[in-house]
């Protein structure tokens, strides 16, 4: 039985070798100094004129630097005439990089790409992150680092980016605070999806709760905060009320929280409020006795209320539990004799 | 052994419709209280979601308000029409008066062993406790739950500070009930040794002549003296009350102490 179990795995072995041998000689795909030969000439172009020049020295510095030519565009690896054609196979950044192809592949973006027709319009991997000079979010001169992110957003969400400069954050920014959000901390990168989804504005307001932890608390002791954490979405999450991009301080006359905006706020919603509905606060706090003196005093006299009243029946039950069993102990005896 | 009416139907009635929408109120609206916990998003799910959970808290407080009117209304009709102002003072009314203070103290004195058991009437201290306790619950809670169903109609009036304050209230007084209603009143009337494990009498109506003569001595002795025992005897419930009775209120004080619980073991977590 096993000798006739190895002379079948021989004939296998044999076939395959015998088969891998009477295929062509595999071609020796073109190292990258090749293709610098024709791209490295800073004066390259096409027939159209359009440059075709790869600047070496900016590859080299990539993060991509130490992979071949062919490694990304792989259609070129059997290529044996050249020059090559003008279309190439398009780079697939996933065939690498699959967790964040899968990622993109649901976002807004690749659905506005795939599906919407904005063919164009809508970015792929190199409209965020470039292609020869591609480099990583570590690194100060890249499009993807932390402090260029909202630069390279705004290169097709210019309006945003106004708006973005503008406020709170963006200033914040400005004056070298790298806490400051930028564009991804609240969108994602891969996964960025359209705001109004009830999932989109609850994964932001907790993006804000990461830094407004105190806000994020205040927020959740009210009703607003309440009905949104079991996923009741029709009522106001941070950004209904403070703004998004252009999120201004209170005292700014432009903010949407200033004492002479804060009705039209409240009306986005609650269209019928008048001044006396604007006076309620969304962010009360009754632990706070500077901030919220009403609702402090009320606080502590519900505390006391249910001490008082817990404390009181607590001994009363426990007491009458006591006598009542001993009670029953008793007549049970009783009926006995 | 005689069997007498305690309440009448309609009291038992707005009693089994007060129960209903209490629990309603409570399952739908101590998930928003505790939304930090598991168990409240679970609630919330089964109910059909917060969104379903808020309109049927809102149908269960129309009902409450109903209730609550309609013993008002029952109220007022026994003092204005019928002119017994019994109901303001004496042994047949709610209204706390000495002699309650006094058996409060000595009922605790017995406890302890240090006196006799008062002799207590129709209504206990307890019993009147739990009445104004709901008296007052529905006060603040219905008040405080009307402002926040319909801020904008009230803000007319009031100013914006009490919506904060009437969310802190609707929530702490909600608890407040809740523990309660879960604990001592189902302790007094149902837990305690000698009515273990339930007191079927808001539910048939009728006491039985021992339990009216031991447990309400004060009452008996009034009644037998004015001759007004005759009147409120009746027969035995039907065959079918004890036993659905039975049902009743055991799925209810399961469900309130698993409540009581859920909400100690969050309370003892730490509320979020």
């Amino acid at each position: 039985m096993a000798r006739r179990l190895g002379l079948v795995l021989a004939t296998v072995l044999f076939v395959g070798v015998a088969t891998a041998g009477a295929q062509p000689p595999a071609v020796k795909p073109p190292a990258s100094d090749d293709c610098l030969a024709c791209h490295g000439d800073a004066d390259a172009k096409r027939e159209n004129g359009a440059s075709i020049a790869v600047d070496q020295k900016v590859f080299a510095a990539s993060k991509h630097g130490p992979l071949e030519c062919v490694d990304c565009h792989k259609d070129l690896a059997a290529q044996q005439e050249f020059p090559h054609p003008e279309t190439l196979a398009k780079v697939n950044c996933a065939s690498c990089h699959d967790a964040e192809g899968a990622k993109y592949h649901d976002s807004i973006h690749a659905w506005a790409k795939e599906k919407a027709g904005l063919s164009t319009a809508a970015p792929a991997c190199a409209d965020c992150h470039g292609t020869h000079d591609i480099r990583g979010t570590d690194d100060k001169a890249g499009r993807v680092f932390r402090a260029n992110i909202p630069a390279t957003c705004g290169a097709c969400h210019q309006g945003v980016l106004d708006k973005y400069k503008a406020g709170v954050h963006g200033a914040a920014r400005a004056s070298g605070n790298d806490k400051a959000p930028v564009c991804a901390d609240c969108h994602t990168a891969h996964t960025i999806q359209r705001i109004d989804t009830d999932k989109a504005r609850l994964d932001v307001a907790a993006e804000c709760g990461t830094c407004h932890a105190e806000s994020m608390r205040t927020y959740r002791d009210t009703f607003h905060g309440q009905v949104t954490r079991l996923g009741f979405m029709r009522v106001a999450t941070c950004a209904d009320c403070h703004g998004a991009h252009d999120i201004y301080p209170k005292a700014d006359a432009r903010s949407t929280v200033n004492p002479a905006n804060r009705l039209a706020t409240c009306r986005k919603c609650h269209t019928d409020a008048n001044a006396n509905f604007a006076e309620y606060d969304p962010h009360a706090d009754r632990h706070d006795l500077a901030r919220s003196a009403s609702l402090y005093y009320t606080g502590r006299f519900m505390d006391g209320l249910l001490l008082v009243v817990f404390g009181f029946f607590g001994i009363h039950t426990a007491l009458w539990l006591s006598r009542g069993l001993k009670e029953r102990g008793r007549t049970k005896k009783d009926g006995v004799k | 052994m005689a069997t007498y009416r305690r309440f009448d139907l309609a009291n038992r009635a707005l009693h089994g419709m007060l129960m209903l929408s209490f629990l309603g109120l409570s399952a739908t609206g101590l998930p928003l209280l505790f939304g930090t916990s598991r168990w409240a998003a679970v609630l919330a799910s089964l109910l059909g979601g917060i969104e379903v959970a808020g309109r049927l808290h809102r149908v269960s407080a129309t009902l409450l308000i109903l209730v609550f009117l309609a013993h008002l209304a029952r109220v007022l009709k026994q003092l204005v029409i019928d002119r017994d102002l019994g109901v303001l003072w004496g042994p047949n009314s709610m209204v706390p008066q000495p002699r309650d203070v006094v058996q409060a103290i000595g009922h605790i004195r017995w406890f302890v062993g240090l006196g006799p058991r008062p002799r207590f009437g129709r209504f206990t201290y307890w019993e009147k406790f739990d009445y104004w306790a709901v008296f007052w619950g529905m006060g603040i809670i219905g008040f405080s739950g009307l402002l926040l169903w319909f801020p904008t109609v009230f803000s007319r009036l009031l100013p914006g500070w009490l919506f904060n304050i009437a969310l802190l209230v609707h929530g702490e007084e909600a608890l407040l009930a809740v523990v309660f209603i879960f604990t001592v009143h189902f302790f007094n009337t149902h837990m305690r040794p000698e009515k273990f494990p339930m007191d079927p009498v808001i539910f048939t109506g009728r006491l039985s002549e021992h339990e009216l003569r031991d447990e309400r001595p004060d009452e008996y002795d009034q009644l037998a003296a004015n001759g007004g025992l005759a009147a409120l005897e009746v027969g035995p419930p039907p065959d079918w009350v004890i036993p659905s009775a039975r049902v009743l209120a055991a799925a209810v004080v399961s469900a309130g102490f698993l409540v009581v619980i859920l909400i100690v073991l969050t309370l003892v977590q730490g509320r979020g």
